[in-house]
């Protein structure tokens, strides 16, 4: 009974930890290169929920001051802040990346990772 | 695509989802949202727009030669804005000691420098994702034809 | 066959972790180590010091102005990394 009061108290972190290894599964597990981005997408999303959770305060208020009420309890701002250089680091390396696939295929003709090992090796063994 | 329910809702919805992006920069300081989160509302109405009308009509509303504009102005406008500091305190980006007026808290003209660099950091979020997705999707264009 | 191995071996990472978190601070109170004397500062302080009432907008376009300029520049440099792959093709399609 205590471990589960405990699982559903902090569910939000586990919820990220479940998003960061299914991100991780699907980086590790597909060939298919979008396929891949859009697992370091989880994961990073995974990332940034766990990072938000750490500021929560049960019961508090979002971090816009209240004039007129000066005894509130704001929740941690600093996480939520920080946060946002992660969101633009993963934007740019989405992009990056899908540019760097619209390359591969134009090269090889085909996305999948497997499939351009095996035309990589063949060249090299017409050579 | 051409289709003449999506041509006509997106016709009515995008001045009022780029109304919602401005209103989301200005208010940065004084509501949730900001620079970042209203520039990319402002970004996705225009995304929007090159899905329904294509390529070719959204390059004549924002071409590349106001993007370079919009990208290098954006952060060229941060560093002026710091560079005030630089000269009246000595320290960079210094907001209320370098004179800037810090106004009535909870009012729109306050704060100081925070509403400026909100409205370049705005400016530079939007064109940086209109940006990307048109260099991408002009790509795909190009390799299809 | 090979495919339920590695779901049991990420299934063991995912129980490794939840294990691991428990030993962590992380009680959502104001009393959690995260929940420091910056904080406090600037909640405390930056009405005063700003006159912005969003915390978060006074985080980080006043105290923290800096680390967002270099998150400008991050957008910048995704941009010209991504033009350098894309855009240059077209001009030497025949080279």
């Amino acid at each position: 009974m205590e471990v589960l009061k405990q699982i559903i108290e902090n569910i939000n972190y586990i919820g990220a930890l479940a998003l960061f290894v299914i991100g991780l599964y699907t980086v590790v597990t597909h060939s298919n290169l979008i396929k891949r981005i859009i697992g370091i997408n989880i994961m990073g999303t995974g990332v940034f929920y766990f990072f938000v959770s750490i500021g929560n305060v049960v019961g508090g208020n979002p971090p816009i001051v209240d004039l007129d009420n000066g005894n509130l309890i704001y929740i941690n701002p600093l996480p939520s802040g920080l946060i946002l250089t992660g969101i633009v680091v993963v934007v740019s390396i989405t992009v990056y990346s899908l540019s760097l696939v619209v390359r591969i295929y134009e090269t090889y003709g085909t996305i999948d990772q497997d499939e351009i090992a095996k035309i990589i090796d063949q060249e090299t063994f017409d050579d | 695509m051409d289709d003449i329910i999506l041509r006509t809702i997106s016709r009515l919805i995008i001045p009022f989802i780029e109304i919602y992006g401005v209103f989301i920069i200005l208010h940065g300081h004084v509501s949730p949202g900001g620079g970042f989160s209203g520039g990319a509302i402002l970004g996705t109405s225009l995304i929007l727009y090159t899905l329904v009308f294509g390529v070719e009509k959204a390059q004549k509303k924002f071409s590349h030669k106001v993007s370079d504009i919009a990208e290098s102005g954006g952060i060229l406008w941060f560093i002026l804005i710091g560079l005030v500091g630089i000269f009246v305190t000595g320290y960079f980006l210094t907001n209320i000691n370098a004179g800037f007026p810090i106004g009535e808290p909870g009012l729109l003209l306050s704060a100081g420098m925070i509403p400026l660099l909100m409205i370049g950091i705005g400016i530079k979020v939007a064109s940086t994702m209109i940006t990307l997705f048109h260099t991408v999707i002009e790509e795909a264009h190009h390799g299809s034809a | 066959m090979k495919k339920s191995v590695i779901l049991l071996i990420f299934f063991a990472l995912f129980i490794l972790l939840v294990s691991s978190l428990f030993t962590m601070p992380i009680e959502n109170s104001v009393f959690a180590p995260s929940y420091n004397a910056t904080t406090r500062y600037y909640i405390e302080n930056s009405v005063r010091e700003t006159g912005a009432i969003n915390l978060v907008a006074a985080l980080i376009t006043d105290y923290r102005a800096f680390d967002t300029l270099g998150e400008t520049v991050v957008l910048f440099t995704s941009i010209v990394a991504v033009v350098s792959i894309l855009r240059v093709s077209k001009k030497t399609k025949g080279v």
